[in-house]
């Protein structure tokens, strides 16, 4: 009995002196360099899409250190945290990441709508910028209300509007008395695209159905039994995540509805739910805001720098994937912003504040592109300080048992037209809500 | 009034109006809770032998399948890469019986309870370290497509499944009833004392039963690996066996079953009829309200032993 | 000798009914309140108190209420996450509905609301019992999630059904608590405060006649039944203030902790936490709810960051996988060492110290 008391004393005064010294430890200062910290999950449920992406994330930055030495010959000191996808650990992530390297954190990348939520007040205090690819709060495009929050390439909305384009020039211009259903994960994230999707189905007269699936979406029988056998939906859009994919491809088949007519959004579409599904999923649709496969500059930069000398974060075979590629594209953000704003501070580690005008002043046009070797792989991207989405754009790939193939061209959401109404309109009752004078845009260089 | 409607009215005219599909959904609900069955199993065997309500059951289901579909990878044959399994399972089985419940006889319920959720993040962890956490397909070779029976399409992976749920319930039900090991174990579960002055060891025993219940587990690993994919959310199938649990009864193996098939046409169907009024995704909680309102009629579940109360 | 409480007359009712009547015991108390309200704000750092105190405070009021319920009053309950989940979005309503409430107020009343859901759901608890019940408060926690998320009356009809913590000040000042513009430490006070006046209530409440209710249910409830205690009340007051602590703690967790929340951060895993957190401590301690949730709290976060203080590279999914390994490990080992939990160990130390130095 008393060893064993001892054993315990001694674990929590282990567990008690190793936490405290532990907190001193971590404020020591790091080499000098661009600090930039990494919230991913590598465990957890939502792992197996978060690890591709993940190491995309990571070798765009060993990549610049590889290639460029950094970016203005600042090197990139990247660290990573693993979040498990759980609020209160990206939480806890973010707090001990936040003062780290010479200036700070650069720039945060949460890949999780719910730590989305739970940073926006966070990083606003801290003055650190957030930036959310295609996920997030769409109204956070509002630059004058969220200025720290940025959005692009695309948001849900902006996504749920390109989906019924594509869907609309299939109809051939004629939506009108069909009907279209939403799959959806019944969580934050899930529910984004639906009042786009109301405004659109009472614009071109297309019925709407919901279908809420649960977390983790382990069993989908009653919704699919109801869509494939009952309601019978000309389209089906899907807004789902992780297990969810795979699981709603299997029961679409089983059910015996059109692969070519089930539409995913982009975390919906990527080679971890179509192969997981197995054969069935030959077909598939899903929306993308960048292209698919290895044939792009930047990827032979990575095998050539990365892969060929073995210093990639996963397998030789990943490069190329949709995740991969999306995580590439997300630390571009990143890395374009430090860029930008380089010109303006100088070439030495910047502050987030700095960074986040670097990231305002993002103009990522055709010449750009061509210089990052990224032709092919994303559209044009221009920032501003008001508009925080940069104007991107969706492009529909299908899954053809082996490879995505587009099978549109690069559609350009809808923004002028409502979208940016939405989002302003959005912006302001939660300025409201929370009290938020908006930033005169007009007033900023 | 409109969700009166939805809630009274609607759903009944949809019965009667389609037939078919709700006979349908009603075939769906029962290939469903087939599924659920194969989980709860588990449970069952554990919980008739030994008094412990084994948490770990989900986590052990996952590390199955992850070691199953991990031998695959590796190039061995399926049918060599299940026995592997297997053993692997036995391993799993004995190192809890040495390590955990071996140190924790006489402890409370709560107290094993509470080290069975140890033993969850444990194999959680142990599985993920041992075969990484990213999705392993399990291709079995089952057809996934529906066959059309007089205008009801059934899945035929689904029939697969309730085919050897079934099997497996005969072979658990000769196995405790014609063989001697059998035995030892039904006289454990009745009455731990007697069965020790017997002569019956007990040690031995529960490691048999945690053997059985990780065997029991590697065939729903198998099945709803090769469902979903084996990855971490096939530990969250446990959540869908609880229900099915309370309502059979925890220490009924008939219970388990029945359970089964009631929680998943009752899921189904209020998912399919009732879910327009309430704006869905109401199958999680129906299931559990479900259960519930059994309880209320027969604590003990419905096949469950008859508690007996005395001061 | 340290802890000897021979010489120390009570001289009056008033002192022979105090919460902690032995000087010793006041003391150490007096003294980690004094640490906890003046010491560590002043010195710690704001990782340490965001992520590390906040919670661990949010959690031991949960870990509390759970105690109440579970530990002294025997009744297992997995629903812990949904009664915090009622809480959090009782107190979004009540602060947008009535901006002018009070903040003080606005927990308190989400207690209040929370513990009338939790009245609602347990009353099974007089027919169904051990892991039945256990099982039946699942219902509990899956249909409030569910509700939460689905009405979007509880969100104010938030598109993404998150809700996030307006900005309001404590009484008669203006210093935000609430919102971005409360500073850390205003948060950490007065969560601080909550805990401290509600933990020193529940310690109250279990040695009043309701709490030797509670006791004497959880030992046998046929038996107390025959000596004349009304198992309805009883238990329905149980789950009613079990649920209060919860209620409060969950508008902690949304209001203070995180500062926005969406139903998913109170899902089953949240129960399981806090079941943990009462077992580790000790079925039926206050103290022990407190140790156990700074053990479960610190101790993910010790095993996250120990490689990188150690100056090993290893990946972050290994490090969670090995986290998930030894955190499993540890609560085996804990409960086979030391099955009443780490309060136990507290009184074993307090045996020893009355004695000490002389052992024998």
């Amino acid at each position: 009995m008393t060893f064993n008391m001892k054993i315990s004393a001694a674990a929590i005064a282990l567990a008690v002196g190793v936490s405290g010294t532990l907190l001193a430890e971590q404020a020591k200062a790091q080499d000098a360099g661009q600090y930039v910290p990494g919230t991913v999950y590598r465990s957890g449920p939502y792992a197996p899409g978060g690890i591709p992406w993940a190491n995309g994330y990571a070798d765009y930055f060993k990549l610049l250190n590889e290639r460029d030495g950094g970016i203005g010959g600042v090197p990139i000191i990247y660290e990573e945290c693993d979040t498990a996808y759980s609020n209160d650990k990206g939480v806890e992530c973010y707090e001990k990441m936040k003062n780290q390297g010479p200036t700070g954190a650069s720039v945060f990348q949460p890949l999780s709508t719910g730590i989305t939520y739970a940073l926006i007040d966070r990083v606003k205090a801290d003055e650190i910028p957030m930036i959310t690819s295609g996920l997030g709060r769409a109204d956070a495009s509002d630059g004058t209300v969220f200025p720290w929050v940025f959005t692009l390439p695309v948001t849900y909305w902006a996504g749920a509007d390109a989906i019924v384009q594509y869907i609309d020039q299939q109809e051939e211009g004629s939506l009108d008395g069909k009907t279209i259903a939403l799959v959806y994960h019944d969580s934050a994230y899930g529910k984004e695209p639906i009042n786009t999707l109301e405004y659109l189905a009472e614009k071109h007269g297309f019925k709407l159905e919901l279908f809420p699936v649960a977390h983790p979406g382990l069993e989908q029988k009653a919704t699919w039994l109801k869509i494939g056998r009952q309601i019978r939906p000309d389209w089906t859009i899907m807004w789902g995540w992780g297990v969810m994919n795979s699981t709603a491809i299997k029961e679409a088949a089983a059910v015996g509805y059109p692969m070519d007519r089930f539409i995913g959004n982009w975390w919906a579409g990527s080679e971890v739910d179509v192969k997981a599904a197995g054969g069935v999923s030959k077909g598939y649709l899903s929306a993308q805001f960048h292209g698919a496969g290895e044939d792009f500059k930047v990827l032979d930069d990575v095998k050539k720098h990365l892969v060929e000398k073995d210093l990639n974060a996963g397998p030789d075979e990943e490069v190329g994937d949709i995740l991969y590629n999306r995580g590439l594209i997300s630390a571009v953000f990143t890395a374009e912003g430090i860029a930008k704003a380089q010109e303006k501070y100088g070439q030495k580690p910047l502050t987030g504040e700095q960074i986040r005008w670097g990231i305002e002043n993002i103009n990522l046009d055709e010449a750009r592109l061509e210089e990052l070797g990224l032709t092919g792989l994303l559209d044009p991207v221009k920032l501003s300080c008001a508009d925080h989405e940069g104007g991107g754009s969706v492009i529909i790939q299908q899954w053809d048992g082996e490879n995505w193939k587009p099978v549109s061209d690069w559609i350009s959401p809808a923004r002028d037209e409502y979208l940016r109404d939405m989002y302003e309109k959005s912006a302001a009752d939660y300025a409201a809500e929370k009290g938020i004078e908006p930033r005169d845009c007009s007033k900023e260089s | 009034m409109s969700f009166l409607n939805a809630f009274f009215v609607d759903p009944f005219v949809q019965i009667a109006d389609y037939p078919l599909f709700f006979i349908e959904v009603v075939i769906g609900g029962l290939l469903s809770g087939v599924m659920y069955s194969l989980v709860a199993l588990g449970f069952v065997l554990i919980f008739k032998a030994s008094g412990v309500f084994n948490f770990a059951q989900g986590a052990m289901v996952l590390f199955a399948a992850l070691s199953f579909a991990g031998f695959i990878e590796m190039g061995v044959h399926p049918i060599f890469a299940f026995i592997l399994a297997g053993i692997v399972m036995a391993g799993v089985a004995i190192a809890i019986e040495r390590v955990v419940l071996r140190s924790l006889v006489n402890q409370p319920a709560i107290i094993l309870f509470m080290a069975t959720i140890g033993i969850t993040y444990f194999l959680d962890g142990f599985g993920q370290t041992l075969w990484g956490s990213d999705v392993k397909v399990l291709d079995l070779g089952i057809p996934q497509t529906p066959i059309d029976v007089g205008g009801i399409f059934i899945n035929q992976f689904d029939l697969f499944a309730a085919a050897v749920a079934g099997g497996l319930v005969l072979v658990l039900a000769i196995f405790f009833q014609k063989t001697r090991i059998g035995r030892a174990l039904r006289a454990v579960a009745d009455d731990h004392q007697a069965a020790l002055s017997v002569g019956i060891p007990l040690k031995t025993i529960w490691a048999i039963v945690w053997t059985v219940a990780g065997l029991v587990g590697l065939v729903a690993g198998a099945m709803w690996g090769a469902k979903l994919g084996v990855q971490f959310s096939l530990a969250l199938v446990a959540l869908k066996a609880l229900p099915v649990l309370i309502l059979g009864g925890f220490t009924s193996i008939p219970g388990a079953i029945v359970g089964g098939l009631i929680i998943g046409v009752g899921e189904k169907v209020a998912e399919v009829f009732w879910g327009g009024a309430f704006g869905g995704a109401i199958e999680d909680w129906f299931a559990y309200m479900l259960a519930l309102v059994f309880l209320l009629f027969r604590p003990q579940g419905l096949f469950g032993e008859k508690i007996i109360e005395r001061v | 000798m340290l802890y000897r409480e021979a010489g120390q007359f009570k001289t009056s009712y008033a002192k022979d009914w105090a919460i902690f009547p032995i000087a010793q015991d006041r003391i150490v108390v007096l003294g980690f309140l004094a640490i906890a309200f003046i010491a560590i704000p002043v010195l710690s750092s704001e990782y340490f108190l965001a992520t590390i105190l906040m919670p661990f405070l949010v959690m031991s009021m949960a870990a509390i209420g759970l105690n109440l319920l579970t530990g002294y009053a025997g009744q297992l309950s997995l629903g812990t996450g949904g009664f915090m989940a009622t809480g959090a979005f009782a107190a979004y309503k009540l602060s947008t509905m009535f901006p002018g409430m009070p903040i003080e107020a606005v927990f308190l009343l989400s207690g209040v609301v929370a513990a009338f859901v939790g009245i609602l759901f347990g009353i099974p608890s007089l027919r169904i019992k051990g892991f039945y019940l256990a099982v039946a408060t699942l219902a509990a926690q899956f249909f409030l999630l569910w509700l939460f998320n689905k009405v979007g009356w509880f969100t104010n009809y938030s598109t993404s059904g998150v809700i996030s913590a307006p900005p309001r000040t404590i009484l008669f000042t203006d210093i935000y608590v609430t919102g971005p513009e409360a500073s850390v430490t205003a948060k950490y006070l007065f969560a601080l405060t909550l805990v401290a006046i509600l933990a020193l209530a529940a310690k109250n409440l279990v040695r009043s006649s309701i709490g030797r209710r509670w006791m004497a249910i959880r030992d046998m409830d046929i038996a107390a039944e025959i000596i004349g205690i009304k198992p309805l009340q009883t238990k329905l007051s149980a789950f009613a203030i079990s649920s209060f602590y919860c209620g409060v703690a969950g508008a902690m967790w949304a209001f203070l902790y995180t500062g926005s929340v969406e139903p998913l951060a109170f899902d089953i895993n949240r129960s399981f936490q806090v079941l943990f957190m009462i077992i580790i401590g000790g079925l039926g301690s206050i103290l022990g709810s407190f140790l156990g949730a700074g053990f479960i709290i610190a101790l993910p976060i010790l095993l996250t960051n120990a490689p990188h203080l150690l100056g090993l590279n290893i990946p972050v999914d290994v490090i969670s996988h090995v986290e998930y390994m030894i955190f499993g490990a540890l609560i085996i080992f804990f409960l086979i060492v030391e099955p009443h939990g780490l309060a136990r160990l507290w009184q074993i130390l307090k045996e020893k110290l009355r004695l000490w130095p002389f052992p024998h």
